[in-house]
């Protein structure tokens, strides 16, 4: 499977959460996938997060949040990448999101979000669908 | 459910049977025979090497302590909850301490904002501490805390609220996990470098031995490697293996092995596979006095004894149909109790995915208190001891328990593993390889990936919602904390505490308890241990 070959993709921790299991199972099948992919490590600012997705010229990032802090972490992280003038890099998030946040994070501009227990190749699919045009047959 | 809808689910889905190995991949036999034992005699309970438990009387002397997690919001929010739970039958409680306290970060660092109160109670101080227990005599309950990067601070806040209240220090009872090992590997919540972390381990560990003896100064956890997604095999290896790598800190230091063992305690998940989940402790039990007897020399039975407590759910609890999570608990408690668990926390249903509301929360207790006093199964000792298949399955999961660690002693030890990030890779692809499981329907999850509903929602119907203010009270009870506070006297003694630090052998506990008396806070003391020790850096590697 090589859908997202040539793709860069950064997933990060931002916060405290500790929980990287998650993070690191998807950086895994997305690096299956053909990504190439960037893991921030744990307790990353959304500043120090922005700043690594412009300096390192993503083409996607993941955000992992457990902790029940998404909705100020990703606002603040959208915030940042507004801020170096790279709001068009596509935002993820997976996690423990309850229902009644998705809809708030989706109108702050994240693209799509996963959970626990999504399917990998889902994921890997969802995240191709945003990264990859379909050709015209 | 109507009897359509149900067959139409069923017959959706062209599930087999599982397969006949465990969640480790040990063959399951179609009957077990006695010719399979490698030990035919399992031997008596409260006997080396324990294989069936360290009580000769089992749970009819005293039954396991019902422990539920809780505590979130402000030390008021969580006072409240533990008078009422402690009111309902609880016999210990258990502290959730907010991600702040656990990293070191008062609530006012730009690191905390947006954690405070969210995952448990912020205790930035003693006097934090003093309103969570108010009310509560210290002398009279067991208080576990789950905390680790700043245990040492926590234990000794501990001390000082105890202090406070005039309860002799010799009374306390209760633990802390102050297991860092295990953070590096699957929690997260490390600060300093594992060194100087081993160091405070054993200061707690030796400090309580003289000072609070009937305190667990620690509980070395298996839970958060299994639940990030290893084997129940791998599970207990890896946390043997951290045990011994306290017990060869505590000797550097000039402990006594027979006086400190005593001191150890483990903490695990109990997750479905019901028979693995119990031959694990059965092992676990034996491998731990073995190689304290045969590798140490401990001969003593208190200080081979493998004490431990458990959480049932976890990451085997599912959002989708979470109700059936309550079946899940009730299968996972049985198998805790029939492994010889010291004590059980059992999660609510909607715990994967929230903060348990009371109702839920009242579930998880229930689901113990049946257990405990209408099935049966505490009436006598080791009612699986001399069941041919338990028997079996204990031998085959000490072997492989033993093959891992030998892996692990092959790399160069754990500390090695784990500052290489060796060990955290090797968890990252054995919780992909799990997922992967899952959704090749190699592991059945039911209401998940198999047999559900058409149309199902996945609801858990009532959801607990935080105060939303509860962040800003703790703000401004830390600012007032700090304004009251005599100034001088925290920074004596956070000097005091420095000095001491520099120098490899002086235990740090009686510096950290005159800082907490001092009102110093948690993130004013470990931001001065970090000036001298540093911080981990972590390895990261995929």
């Amino acid at each position: 499977m090589s859908t997202l070959k040539g793709k860069r993709i950064l997933i990060a921790k931002p916060g405290l959460d500790g929980h990287d299991i998650g993070a690191k199972i998807i950086a895994l099948a997305l690096r299956d996938a053909g990504a190439e992919v960037i893991y921030t490590g744990l307790r990353k600012t959304p500043g120090f997060i922005a700043r690594v997705a412009v300096d390192e010229d993503v083409d996607a990032v993941g955000l992992s949040l457990l902790s029940g802090s998404h909705k100020e972490l990703v606002a603040e992280t959208m915030q940042e990448l507004r801020s170096l003038d790279a709001s068009d890099i596509p935002v993820f998030v997976g996690g423990t999101i309850p229902a009644e946040d998705r809809a708030a994070l989706t109108e702050a501009g994240v693209i799509g979000i996963f959970t626990a227990e999504m399917r990998l190749d889902d994921v890997v699919a969802e995240v191709a669908r945003v990264l990859v045009p379909v050709r015209a047959a | 459910m109507t009897t359509a809808a149900k067959s139409a689910a069923l017959d959706d889905l062209d599930i087999p049977p599982p397969a006949p190995r465990t969640p480790s991949g040990i063959d399951v036999p179609v009957l077990a025979t006695p010719e399979m034992l490698r030990e035919p005699n399992p031997g008596q309970p409260a006997q080396f090497p324990f294989t069936r438990g360290i009580f000769p009387d089992g749970f009819r002397g005293r039954l396991w302590t019902i422990r539920q997690y809780s505590g979130f919001g402000t030390a008021e929010d969580s006072n409240s909850r533990y008078r009422f739970l402690l009111d309902q039958g609880q016999t210990g409680l258990s502290v959730a301490l907010d991600l702040p306290t656990q990293c070191g970060y008062d609530p006012n660092d730009a690191m905390a904002r947006a954690e405070v109160g969210k995952v448990g109670v912020s205790l930035s101080n003693l006097s934090e501490m003093e309103i969570l227990f108010n009310g509560i005599d210290l002398s009279k309950i067991s208080t576990s805390f789950t905390i680790n990067g700043t245990a040492a601070i926590i234990y000794a806040m501990y001390c000082a609220c105890a202090d406070k209240q005039g309860v002799p220090r010799a009374k306390l009872t209760g633990t802390i996990q102050n297991d860092i090992l295990k953070e590096y590997v699957a929690r997260g919540t490390w600060i300093f470098p594992v060194r100087p972390s081993m160091r405070l381990i054993a200061d707690t560990i030796l400090f309580s031995n003289d000072v609070t003896p009937r305190f667990n100064p620690i509980s070395i956890a298996g839970a958060h490697v299994r639940d990030a997604g290893s084997t129940a095999v791998e599970e207990m290896a890896y946390t043997l293996a951290n045990g011994l790598a306290y017990v060869d800190e505590l000797l550097r230091r000039g402990g006594d092995a027979t006086k400190f063992a005593k001191r150890l305690s483990f903490f695990f998940y109990v997750h479905m596979d019901f028979f693995e989940e119990v031959a694990k402790f059965r092992a676990a039990r034996r491998v731990w006095a073995k190689i304290l007897r045969e590798r140490y020399g401990v001969t003593d039975d208190k200080a081979l004894h493998f004490r431990f407590g458990v959480v049932c759910g976890g990451s085997s609890l599912t959002a989708s149909q979470p109700y059936n999570n309550i079946v899940r608990v009730g299968v996972e408690t049985m198998a805790a109790v029939l492994g010889g668990a010291q004590s059980i926390f059992t999660c609510a249903y909607d715990e994967a995915f929230q903060i348990p509301t009371e109702f839920s929360a009242e579930i998880a207790l229930r689901t113990q208190q049946i257990i405990a006093y209408e099935s049966g199964i505490s009436k006598t000792v080791d009612p699986l001891g001399g069941s041919f298949y338990v028997e079996h399955l204990t031998d085959r999961m000490e072997e492989e328990i033993l093959k891992v660690m030998g892996e692990i002693d092959a790399y160069g030890g754990v500390v090695k593993a784990i500052e290489d990030g060796w060990l955290q890779m090797r968890l990252a692809e054995r919780a992909t390889e799990r997922r992967r499981k899952i959704d090749s329907l190699d592991t059945i999850i039911v209401g998940q990936n198999a047999f559900r509903r058409e149309n199902q929602t996945d609801d858990f119907g009532e959801v607990f919602r935080l105060d939303p203010t509860g962040a800003a009270r703790v703000l401004e009870k830390f600012d007032a904390i700090r304004a009251r506070r005599n100034n001088a006297a925290v920074a004596k003694s956070l000097d005091e505490l420095a000095a001491a630090a520099a120098k490899d052998n002086e235990n740090l506990m009686p510096y950290l308890i005159d800082c907490c008396h001092a009102y110093a806070t948690v993130g004013e003391i470990v931001s001065r241990l970090k000036k001298g020790w540093g911080e981990f850096q972590e390895p990261v590697r995929l």
